[in-house]
């Protein structure tokens, strides 16, 4: 496939440096699982694209040899195949279920060998800067190398943020935390179980990481306490006979109501793990799938065998220990805090995304800026289900989109303008679950029936 | 056809189950720019069917070359339950096991499948060989034709084809009749059934040219070529006097080498 756009490009001058026009070439930042199908979806679409990507290979976060990539030895899907895969590129058959790390960066790899995504991507590029030019509708691009190097600019019609949301640990401020004199770690520092063994470590957060890492150092760790913030839902990994996120869906589509399948796997945890305060944890204050629920079937046996002990929300540190906030002690040494990452955009100016105090963009749809209409950031979002069918249909809307805007302006302006004047909701079964810092959470059937939506639009628009 | 639907529930929650499938290659000499062809054999038939000859043909052309048995046929695993969507599933399983996008080529039912496949996976090309896509109407004139091998189809049993529906009488008898022997596994009566009465496929990703192949004397597929080829916006490419097994026929190497001037083409 050849590249049209690549021919001679139209310099004109910026800020004293040249600008080398890329015509309606598209930048996507970012050669992860987002990135990469952007570049495929937007190829399909017929756009010419350039990739940077500031380590040397594909696969951005799935990728453990990259700095900022958040996996340890043993992270697996928490989202089995049917649910994770892009949908139009599935996933081997004699995979498992919930395949490993190291088996989704192969997957990975071969989508951009597959569908040729490698030749788009300039490799150890780091995009420094992002600005809108004009009329606001195109963009200078500055790159450099990863390891120094000349500033560039470049121009293109468009931008695709995807540089991913999981690299940025989110530090917690538990009062003490700097007196502490045992070790602490975030867990994206966290990468083997060797880390934990013969320690006696606290594992803080209750999401699907710190699930994990309570499980490891039950089996490597002296001694494991795991402390969350509230009670959770923990869910085993198979129900009803199959993956549990596949029992949900053919619930879903057997079409009961949310009030019933919330009963049907209560019950199923009541006749099988009962009631969870027997192994010290929390009683969950929301209803099930209010909040994404946790793939912890197993930390649930190892609380069950004593090999973790659940403790509450830490309240302060002291010197060589920790009180939690029921008045519970414990003298780890070794903190690991599994308290998540937040989303980081070091090359635009805050108000392109939408970003407020909270660091959260704000977006339309959740993929498009609200200012700026060829400005998208792609796999924004936290769903239940896996993120890559989601993503694949996030930048599908952005390649139309894009079409609209190149092939009938006055359309896209109009859809644009109607597009502005609505009013923004969460994606997610319960609009309250939203509030309060969880604004990625979407729930995947919400969501994907909005860009359905979108789409069905665009499509008669076209 | 029908419009895209992104929430794909029963697929999510009903994975087909996982299974052995047969596929056989040929890759030519000397490294190849052009994309790998996967060839889908139909329903009753094995991935030997393109091993007689086209195999070998295309990677001559400098085309990596493969060939598949649906589950259930030739030395694939078994499937006595398989569904249409199972069948979809193994060619998109096939097609993205190979190092790059790949051209389509479904023969008789399994152009049906391949024109349903192309939902699910981005082929660079399709190519619909003599298809099927069966409908009331094309199993009642079967059922005209063929009485004696339709009938038993209605109750689950394969569906049988007397040799002279698949072959001109160009071919020799010997070949014939090794080629009858050859048959191994089937369709399963549900997927038969569907094949009678199933929903348009949906519209393909990635906006493939699909090219409909066939020959106006096959008594199988003949005359629904055109309606086929309506459906993706051209005409069919004719090959009168042939039956409908193109790949076997005594003519078997101009539909071949048709099918790979086209993809040759470029654009393609």
């Amino acid at each position: 496939m050849t590249d049209e756009c690549a021919a001679p490009a139209a310099r004109a001058p910026h800020d004293s440096r040249e600008v080398y026009d890329r015509g309606e070439a598209v930048c996507v930042i970012g050669a992860g699982g987002s990135g990469l199908n952007a570049i495929k979806n937007l190829r399909e679409a017929g756009f010419s694209v350039d990739c940077y990507e500031r380590e040397t290979g594909v696969g951005g976060a799935w990728n453990w040899r990259h700095d900022r990539s958040p996996v340890y030895a043993s992270t697996h899907l928490v989202t089995s195949k049917p649910l994770t895969q892009f949908p139009d590129f599935p996933m081997p058959d004699d995979w498992p279920d919930y395949p490993h790390h190291s088996q989704l960066l192969t997957y990975l790899e071969r989508y951009a060998d597959h569908f040729g995504l490698r030749e788009h991507i300039w490799f150890g590029t780091e995009v420094a800067r992002v600005e809108p030019v004009g009329d606001g509708r195109r963009w200078d691009v500055t790159i450099r190398g990863s390891r120094g190097g000349e500033p560039r600019t470049l121009r293109y019609a468009a931008v695709v943020v995807a540089a991913g949301h999981n690299w940025s640990p989110r530090w917690p401020s538990i009062p003490g935390l700097e007196e502490f004199r045992g070790q602490v770690l975030h867990a994206s520092a966290y990468s083997d179980a060797a880390q934990l063994r013969g320690r006696r470590v606290l594992v803080v957060g209750g999401g699907d990481t710190g699930c994990d890492i309570a499980v490891e150092a039950a089996q490597q760790a002296a001694r494991c306490w795991h402390s969350t913030r509230r009670g959770y839902w923990y869910l085993p990994r198979y129900a009803l006979g199959r993956p549990t996120d596949q029992a949900g869906e053919a619930l879903r589509w057997l079409r009961l109501p949310l009030w019933l399948r919330r009963w049907l796997f209560a019950r199923l945890l009541a006749v099988t793990v009962g009631d969870v305060t027997r192994l010290g944890l929390p009683r969950p204050d929301h209803k099930l799938y209010d909040r994404r629920p946790v793939t912890g079937g197993q930390l649930v046996d190892h609380l069950g065998q004593g090999s973790v002990t659940a403790v509450r929300e830490v309240a302060r540190f002291t010197g060589d220990g920790v009180e939690f906030t029921d008045g519970a002690t414990a003298e780890p040494d070794l903190v690991v805090l599994a308290t998540g990452y937040r989303p980081v955009f070091e090359f635009t100016d805050p108000e392109l995304l939408g970003i407020d105090s909270d660091g959260c963009p704000r977006l339309r749809l959740q993929l498009f800026s609200r200012t700026h209409p060829t400005l998208a950031v792609a796999g924004l979002v936290q769903p239940a289900g896996g993120l890559f069918p989601i993503v694949h249909w996030q930048t599908v809307t952005i390649a139309r989109w894009l079409r609209l805007w190149g092939s009938d302006p006055q359309r896209a302006a109009a859809l644009w303008a109607r597009r502005r004047r609505g009013s923004e909701r969460p994606y997610t079964r319960n609009r309250r679950a939203a509030s309060g810092g969880r604004r990625l959470d979407v729930d995947h059937v919400v969501y994907l029936r909005a860009l359905q939506r979108s789409l069905e639009e665009l499509g008669a628009a076209r | 056809m029908t419009g895209i639907r992104l929430v794909r529930q029963r697929e999510w929650a009903f994975p087909p189950a996982p299974v052995r499938r047969e596929v056989l290659s040929a890759t030519p000499t000397g490294a190849a720019d052009a994309p790998p062809v996967l060839f889908v054999a139909g329903f009753g038939q094995g991935a030997w069917v393109f091993a007689e000859h086209w195999l070998e043909r295309t990677a001559e052309r400098g085309f990596p070359a493969y060939a598949m048995s649906l589950r259930g046929h030739g030395e694939s695993g078994p499937a006595a339950k398989a569904t249409l969507r199972a069948y979809v599933h193994d060619v998109t399983q096939v097609a993205a096991s190979l190092p790059r996008q790949a051209v389509l080529v479904g023969h008789g039912a399994s152009a049906l499948v391949v024109a349903m496949a192309l939902a699910r996976y981005p082929a660079r090309a399709a190519v619909l060989v003599a298809p099927v896509f069966g409908g009331v109407g094309a199993a009642f004139s079967a059922l005209g034709r063929a009485p004696l091998g339709t009938v038993p189809a209605l109750f689950g049993r394969p569906l049988r084809l007397r040799r002279g529906l698949l072959l001109s009488r160009e071919v020799p008898a010997a070949d014939a009749r090794r080629y009858a022997a050859r048959r191994r596994g089937g369709a399963s009566g549900r997927a038969q059934w569907q094949l009678v009465a199933h929903r348009a496929p949906e519209e393909p990703v990635g906006n493939p040219p699909v090219l409909v192949v066939g020959s106006p004397d096959d008594r199988i597929a003949g005359r629904a070529l055109a309606a086929v080829a309506h459906r993706y916006g051209g005409a069919p490419l004719l090959f009168p006097g042939m039956g409908h097994d193109l790949m076997l026929d005594a003519r078997w190497q101009e539909p071949i080498d048709a099918i790979l001037d086209w993809l040759d083409k470029p654009g393609q």
